[in-house]
């Protein structure tokens, strides 16, 4: 039977504002999955995405490999999941790549070769070994994408949570990057408005708009149904809106 | 993204480069003492001293008139705060001259210091110093993120450049008021995002660099 490695049930959130950006949202995500996170601009994704690491706590019941979502059980569950931001000027804080990369690891108490390993391993995964002594703002913006996915990849996180991957990227090193994440095996979690690469990526997706799931399943199914993603303010990716 | 580099020389091959940065850091310490202690009006000392800095300007290979250039700009906040003595001692004039030419010499030293080192060997050096991890933390947010923080207020001007058609000087003002104002709040927000994604890979409050590991490889 398949491990269920995300739990989310009920899940409401407002900001101190007020602003509703979550309600009742539900999602169960199996080991190995790998799910797209789609919807329009403001509907939730990322909100969502900072709910999984307990950066932000909704009143719900969430659970990473069955762990509840807590104080005590927080240091191992933000080892488990790898979140990438958006940014990777936010991403990348320390002055050089190592550093960064290295960053998750010391802070998991790994041991001096330990943390060197993981970091080779991180970079060599995302092709920018040679990098591992630059500066980090000398990178150029693809670059800096592939490190920002190197600095969690050295955590070993059973889960990899990715905030709009392809967002500025040129089409060559969009087509690298999704190469490179078809070859990851672990769980994933990706929020985009990039169709084609959910396409390419994903086996199931949720749409979110204002703060809910309006629908969830297989891809294809959802990437097809022209009427629902026309509803949500999306359109049929390009691939697939070929004649 | 096109911007000056703060140590754009730092890679050049020369001794003074290549120096390791805690004998320099310590170079430059030993050099303020000597000149701070020196006697007032010591004019043959202090030409030596500046004839030690010349030849160390000189094997560094750096343009001397880049460096003049950077420590000139920092001699207006010496003068900011010396032009007052004159006015209220009596030997005003000497104290004063003395404040200028002794600032000056530091502000050199320094100067060829950042200059011909790495920043990031800086901070290692300030690290081999026992200077507090949260210092060194905060100059080294401050070097990776002046470089955006700069790029956000180039791209901030260049919008304003395009849409402004020759409109009066006052309303320049304004609208550069409005782009700092703009600037602190994308600051902070950055901030913000830095520290979530410190959170999200287990920072805990407590800075570790790779110097803490070792102690748990070995077990002690």
């Amino acid at each position: 039977m398949e491990n269920k490695v995300i739990e989310i049930k009920n899940l409401d959130y407002s900001y101190p504002d007020g602003t509703r950006a979550l309600s009742d949202v539900s999602l169960d995500i199996m080991e190995g999955d790998s799910i797209g996170i789609i919807g329009p601009n403001g509907a939730g994704k990322s909100t969502l995405l900072l709910h999984l690491n307990g950066i932000l706590r909704g009143n719900s019941h969430i659970r990473i490999f069955g762990l509840a979502v807590d104080d005590k059980n927080l240091p191992r569950i933000r080892s488990k999941i790898g979140l990438v931001f958006q940014d990777p000027d936010s991403q990348l804080f320390m002055p050089t790549v190592f550093e960064d990369v290295a960053f998750g690891p010391i802070n998991m108490d790994m041991s001096k070769d330990e943390v060197q390993k993981s970091v080779q391993e991180a970079l060599k995964k995302v092709d920018m070994s040679a990098a591992v002594n630059r500066v980090s703002h000398h990178l150029s913006f693809g670059e800096k994408k592939r490190i920002s996915i190197a600095t969690v990849l050295s955590m070993n996180p059973g889960i990899l949570v990715l905030d709009e991957p392809s967002s500025n990227l040129d089409p060559r090193h969009r087509r690298q990057l999704i190469n490179m994440l078809k070859d990851f095996k672990m769980t994933k979690l990706i929020a985009t408005h990039d169709l084609d690469l959910v396409l390419e990526l994903c086996s199931k997706v949720a749409l979110f708009d204002a703060g809910r799931i309006v629908a969830q399943g297989k891809a294809l199914a959802i990437m097809k149904d022209k009427a629902l993603l026309e509803a949500h303010s999306l359109e049929l990716p390009p691939s697939l809106a070929k004649p | 993204m096109k911007h000056a580099y703060l140590d754009q020389y730092s890679s050049i091959p020369s001794i003074i480069n290549r120096l390791d940065s805690r004998l320099k850091i310590a170079g430059l310490i030993i050099f303020i003492l000597a000149v701070i202690l020196t006697p007032q009006d010591s004019w043959i000392i202090f030409l030596l001293y500046a004839a030690l800095m010349a030849i160390l300007i000189y094997l560094s290979k750096i343009p001397p008139i880049f460096i003049l250039k950077r420590s000139l700009r920092i001699l207006p906040f010496v003068l900011m705060t010396a032009l007052f003595i004159p006015l209220m001692k009596d030997n005003g004039i000497i104290i004063f001259r003395n404040i200028i030419i002794k600032a000056y010499l530091s502000i050199l030293c320094v100067t060829l210091l950042i200059s011909s080192t790495k920043f990031y060997f800086l901070l290692k050096a300030l690290e081999g110093f026992k200077i507090p991890k949260s210092i060194i933390m905060i100059l080294s947010f401050m070097y990776r993120y002046i470089f955006v923080v700069h790029d956000g207020l180039l791209k901030m001007k260049q919008a304003r450049d395009s849409r402004l058609c020759g409109s009066s000087r006052w309303l320049h003002l304004k609208t550069n008021a409005f782009i700092v104002a703009n600037l602190f709040i994308k600051t902070y927000e950055r901030a913000e995002e830095v520290y979530l994604a410190m959170c999200a890979r287990g920072f805990n409050g407590t800075i570790k660099t790779l110097q803490d590991c070792r102690s748990v490889e070995n077990g002690k």
